[in-house]
């Protein structure tokens, strides 16, 4: 069974059994990462665009790694704010693009809907958002479920921490979507200035106290945190926001014990997470980047059509 | 040229009337209203089952001339009002340069003039360049032709100012209009602050922005006797601090554009930027609270705030889009369709919110069918049904999100100074 939809846009359009699918795809896709010919020719013949608007060496690399196992071709695109300036729009720029007829175009834009909006302008690639504003970032969500699923049997019934700047988090979106969907007990916590109106509609919880949201936890997900932040008047300091809402290994015991700590990178050491930490055996960070490749494997795999072998 | 309007229902709340009656304009008035018998000389036009009324005034439009005139210029904006049914506008300031002086006003006029549609009134800046900061000559203008001072698009954040504004308006008798937004609570939002805005990861305006300058304004025209009017009002509570301060007698006047009272934020779907105004499209309890303000007399008219831009400006992002859509071609039967056919209003109640209140707010002397009145006339077709189709807007721009709308109730010929300067063809 393949995707419903052409693009992946946000986790908000996939149905359970999509995500299920996404996930056992890259559980299967994960071992060609750990060959000494790390390639496949599945998807030979293939092209994917990393369109960015953003500046991001993760994700891009991510996918740029994971077309290029599975035998595509990359290239990158990287528009920077003032090419923009001079002009082109994002539409001019799709349209451009799809003339050179590439598979799969993955975007990332500062701008929520700018996936949704190239892709009604792409009439044969499929589009896949890599990040769009404070809007989604599926293919993190996906990851983190997948390092999750790496350490614990099932994600229904499990408590997950999502602590930080939740109003202008893609990843705290993309991911409390899906946790809801796949049966997790969220909770999202965050001073009350970075906690957007009516997030209580997601079905999470909401708390503005850190010791609240880990009580219990098996999960704990750090958000990163924007030193700017502190200029538009969300919190007074980043000592008092460390404070407050960062995490080390004093706040770490009120979670389970067998808790993991996620983080979608890159930390900022000492405003989210204590230092300590981060090299504790909690963290499954390095896991999340790891399995970043698969899950973007598996999601370009899908959406070219996955009507052809896997060529494992 | 003598015109005879023969069998339809005249509705004219400045003379109490809603009776079928005919109509007689001679030399650009309205001569007579009863059974008249026609002559052989005169142009007779059979408006029976038709609403004949007081030309419809739309007291908040951009004509983007000067400066922006491949989105809207002030012959375009007139054939689309006049296809619209409306018989006057009143043209915001923020054009390019600023409607701040006696001669930028002098040349609206004069390029209005030359448009020879509808009439065109300009509406003069508060404060120089639309700064906030000295205020323009307001005097100056006045005598040239500005019927109201706003500096719409640009809220007057300086408190003294607007209270100055509103006392210095005194000497004119014509309203301060404000575009009431506290900008640095509006925080660079792009659409109303609620679950959909988080849903969609677009960052929002809160309410307050609206409701904290409106609240002011009750309190800066109490104190100065000045006349204020709220531009397009758009939340729950605004409504009820205008009816509060009406109670109190307080000189507050406010307007609705349609696409508050039709519309809600759980519309924006796909990032539709047509879905993308200021104020933002607030929520489903809003719309009803706009409904029972335009009910219950809190609400004193309809405005469009036609907002005319380019494809390119709104073929963009939602965060990138320009805010604003056009509205003169598709006011009239929004609200039939959405006040009128569901019961909202009455007909005359209606007629009052599109003419006679504008009228009484910017004290033009129209608004009214009495014998020796201009002419300036809107006939409605309560049975006409029309689908909304951008691509044939006399407006320059498109950008509406209503294409494609089935709506019933229609402007049919609209009248001015006796002569007719747009009819439906069916």
């Amino acid at each position: 069974m393949p995707l419903r939809e052409r693009h992946l846009l946000g986790i908000e359009d996939l149905e359970l059994d999509e995500i299920e699918l996404i996930l056992n795809t890259s559980r299967s896709f994960k071992e060609i990462s750990t060959r000494a010919i790390k390639k496949v020719p599945t998807l030979r013949g293939k092209s994917l665009i990393n369109l960015f608007y953003e500046p991001s060496t993760r994700t891009r690399s991510s996918f740029e790694i994971a077309a290029k196992r599975l035998g595509a071709d990359s290239i990158n695109v990287n528009v920077s704010a003032s090419s923009v300036s001079k002009g082109e729009s994002l539409i001019d720029s799709g349209k451009n693009l799809q003339s050179m007829n590439p598979d799969i175009i993955a975007i990332r834009h500062t701008s929520a809907g700018a996936p949704h909006l190239l892709a009604q302008y792409c009439d044969s690639a499929s589009i896949v958002n890599a990040g769009d504003g404070m809007h989604e970032h599926p293919t993190q969500a996906l990851l983190d479920a997948l390092t999750i699923l790496d350490h614990k049997k099932s994600i229904e019934g499990l408590h997950v921490a999502i602590v930080g700047d939740i109003a202008h988090s893609r990843v705290a979106r993309s991911n409390v979507l899906l946790l809801v969907k796949m049966g997790a007990h969220v909770c999202v916590c965050g001073p009350p200035t970075l906690i957007p109106a009516e997030f209580e509609n997601y079905g999470a919880r909401v708390t503005y106290h850190i010791r609240e949201a880990l009580q219990g936890a098996d999960v704990v997900m750090m958000l990163r945190t924007q030193k700017e932040r502190q200029k538009d008047v969300f919190y007074p300091s980043v000592k008092e926001y460390f404070a407050l809402y960062g995490l080390n290994m004093k706040k770490m015991k009120w979670a389970k014990r067998s808790a993991i700590v996620m983080h979608p990178g890159p930390i900022n050491r000492g405003i989210e997470i204590d230092p300590e930490l981060a090299e504790a055996g909690y963290s499954v960070i390095f896991e999340q980047v790891t399995n970043g490749v698969a899950v973007r494997m598996a999601v370009l795999y899908l959406l070219l059509g996955a009507s052809e072998e896997t060529g494992l | 040229m003598t015109l005879l309007l023969q069998g339809g229902t005249v509705v004219d709340p400045s003379q109490k009337i809603e009776k079928k009656l005919d109509l007689l304009v001679e030399k650009g008035r309205v001569s007579a209203l009863g059974k008249i018998k026609p002559k052989k000389s005169w142009q007779v036009v059979d408006v029976s089952k038709r609403v004949v009324t007081p030309g419809f005034i739309d007291m908040h439009v951009h004509l983007r001339e000067p400066g922006r005139e491949d989105k809207e210029t002030i012959l375009s904006g007139s054939q689309a009002a006049a296809a619209g049914g409306f018989t006057s506008i009143a043209c915001m300031p923020n054009t390019d340069p600023v409607n701040d002086s006696e001669a930028i006003t002098r040349f609206i006029l004069e390029r209005a003039g030359r448009a020879g549609l509808v009439n065109v009134f300009p509406a003069g800046a508060i404060t120089k360049r639309l700064e906030g900061k000295e205020l323009a000559e307001i005097g100056e203008m006045v005598k040239a032709g500005v019927v109201a001072i706003t500096d719409d698009g640009n809220p007057v954040e300086n408190n003294q100012i607007m209270r100055r504004a509103l006392e210095y308006a005194k000497i004119f008798d014509i309203p301060v209009v404000d575009h009431c937004e506290d900008r640095p609570l509006a925080a660079a939002g792009h659409m109303n602050e609620s679950g959909v805005s988080t849903r969609l990861g677009v960052r929002g305006i809160s309410r307050a922005a609206e409701e904290l300058d409106v609240v002011r304004d009750t309190i800066l025209s109490r104190i100065t006797g000045g006349r204020v009017h709220i531009a397009h009002i758009s939340t729950q509570e605004s409504v009820a601090c205008v009816r509060q301060a009406k109670k109190q007698g307080i000189a507050i006047t406010c307007e609705v554009t349609p696409h508050h009272f039709v519309l809600s934020d759980t519309d924006i779907t796909n990032y539709d930027t047509h879905f993308k105004m200021y104020p933002p499209l607030r929520t489903a309890s809003d719309v009803k609270a706009m409904l029972k303000g335009l009910s219950d007399g809190t609400i004193d008219c309809i405005a469009t705030d036609h907002a005319p831009h380019t494809r390119l400006e709104k073929e963009m992002t939602f965060e990138e889009a320009a805010n604003g859509i056009i509205g003169m071609e598709t006011a009239v039967p929004l609200a039939w369709e959405f006040l009128i056919r569901r019961k909202i209003v009455s007909v005359s109640r209606l007629v009052e919110l599109f003419s006679t209140n504008p009228d009484r707010i910017l004290k033009l002397g129209r608004g009214t069918l009495k014998e020796g009145a201009i002419a300036d006339i809107t006939v409605i077709d309560p049975d006409c049904e029309i689908i909304v189709d951008v691509k044939k807007f006399r407006s320059k721009s498109r950008n509406c999100p209503f294409h494609g709308w089935r709506l019933q109730g229609a402007p049919v010929m609209t009248i001015v100074r006796g002569r007719i300067i747009f009819r439906h063809e069916d």
